[in-house]
């Protein structure tokens, strides 16, 4: 009786928490899991297929690298009640607004077309021709985001994001070495020999694990979830909840093909789920789930960035809470770069390999800029007061953005010139 | 036509109230800023030497 007074209000306490972030949750979790979108689920299984379980710790070290950077959108959202795109207007001026939102719309409506060729390509392994899966999740999405209210919609894609989860038993299928997991993943190692290839996966995992997207969403979504200062700490509780599912996800993939089909040349992972279907229906089958549920997640996500950003600039209203008829334009954007992403995949011969490595040099472009202009808001003292960046987190930030301003530079420099690092 | 009209009014309109960087201009800021130009030129002057290059080698 008395271990039960006693363990009754610390329960309740942890009750009561626990009901509180469920409040708050979304933005991080949405956006980090989105992020797992078709081209990193490709990169992921490219890269177990590739180097085996030997890269698994680097996957590890970009929990930190992903949670330091979507960190800061959470407390500049929260104080400002601005999303990013109006963020840079305001602080910077029209010509870098410009330049930013253009650039974000160019590169997500790349995006988008390669998030539709991974539906398409996951959903043709069970029989479904492209237009059928075209149409259906343009329908899907409509449901998901004309329902007038934010918080139905985040509920959605955290159902989504628990569907992302589909790798993990994927990866209890194919039975893989315990031991080799552990002491060829969690040691420090270049399998190998560090090399320009090498090179090339590593940097293609930090690109897919930061994207200049990732900024604008959660900004706003912060916003539109109205989040306030006082809620800051949940919003950073959930980002960093956000960075570990989307790292262990990412780190199941590389276990089922790195057991499966290490030593195969993966090019996407329709690809991978074809090769897995050989061996093991259901982990196939589960691989080309993932691969439909990832593309849709990150489909809606950044349609969602790229309609907030123009709302924000234009002045138009652009809240998931209202209805089509209060923000038609909102509504607008969103559906046409849904609609035209769409189409480009049904054009018979269109150059959808040239669009995915187009995507990866125009990201090049926006998110050194993004992230510049993400530490310098975050030390504005004028708009951020006592939740500007200390100290340390300007170098551990400042440490990271350089870090990734300058691999994902040379990642967009091996794509224009791929004899570059061989 | 009048769409059009009224988009560049808004465009406009956008460019006056974000004329001025409201961002404390500072000797950090100020060379960040140029940094990131001289490296988006770089970048650009990359692309269309790629392109160039694409053209020419067909």
């Amino acid at each position: 009786m008395n271990l039960f007074a006693k363990l009754y209000y610390p329960l309740r306490k942890a009750w009561k928490a626990v009901g509180l972030y469920l409040v708050i949750a979304g933005p991080g979790i949405v956006v980090m899991v989105a992020d797992n979108d078709a081209g990193g689920i490709t990169t992921y299984a490219a890269t177990g297929a590739k180097y085996g379980y030997h890269l698994i710790w680097f996957l590890l070290i970009l929990i930190p690298v992903a949670y330091y950077v979507q960190e800061m959108t959470v407390r500049l959202g929260a104080i400002t009640k601005r999303g990013h795109a109006e963020a840079i207007f305001d602080g910077f001026g029209a010509f870098w607004g410009w330049f930013s939102l253009l650039d974000l719309l160019i590169l997500d409506w790349l995006t988008l077309v390669t998030e539709f060729v991974g539906m398409t390509a996951a959903l043709t392994i069970f029989g479904a021709p492209p237009w059928i899966t075209v149409i259906g999740v343009i329908l899907l999405m409509a449901v998901i985001v004309l329902n007038g209210r934010y918080w139905t919609f985040e509920k959605l894609a955290l159902l989504f994001c628990a569907l992302n989860l589909v790798y993990i038993p994927g990866a209890f299928l194919v039975h893989p070495s315990v031991r080799d997991i552990i002491h060829q993943g969690l040691i420090p190692n270049f399998a190998g020999g560090f090399n320009g290839q090498l090179f090339f996966f590593l940097m293609a995992n930090i690109g897919t694990t930061i994207a200049p997207w990732m900024l604008f969403f959660q900004q706003s979504a912060v916003v539109d979830k109205g989040m306030l200062e006082k809620d800051i700490p949940w919003g950073r509780f959930d980002t960093l909840l956000g960075s570990i599912i989307t790292v262990v996800v990412a780190v199941f993939i590389v276990i089922v093909t790195g057991t499966v089909l290490h030593g195969i040349d993966i090019d996407d992972a329709a690809q991978a789920a074809q090769e897995l279907m050989k061996t093991d229906r259901y982990v196939g089958t589960f691989l080309a789930i993932g691969l439909f549920d990832a593309g849709l997640l990150g489909a809606i996500c950044i349609s969602l960035a790229s309609s907030w950003a123009f709302g924000e600039i234009f002045g138009w209203a652009h809240s998931l809470n209202t209805k089509i008829r209060q923000a038609p334009w909102f509504y607008a954007t969103y559906f046409m770069l849904l609609i035209t992403a769409g189409l480009v995949v049904l054009i018979p011969r269109a150059p959808l390999v040239l669009i995915t490595l187009f995507v990866q040099v125009i990201a090049v472009t926006l998110l050194p800029a993004a992230l510049v202009f993400l530490i310098l808001l975050l030390n504005d003292r004028t708009t951020m007061g006592e939740r500007r960046n200390t100290p340390v987190q300007n170098l551990i930030g400042g440490f990271i953005v350089v870090s990734i301003i300058i691999l994902s530079t040379l990642y967009g420099f091996s794509v224009l010139f791929p004899n570059l690092f061989k | 036509m009048s769409a059009f009209r009224n988009l560049f009014a808004k465009i406009r309109a956008i460019n006056a109230r974000y004329h001025e960087p409201r961002i404390e201009m500072s000797g950090a800021v100020r060379l960040s800023l140029l940094v990131l130009r001289v490296y988006l030129l770089a970048l650009v002057a990359l692309m269309i030497y790629k392109f160039v290059l694409i053209v020419t080698q067909g």
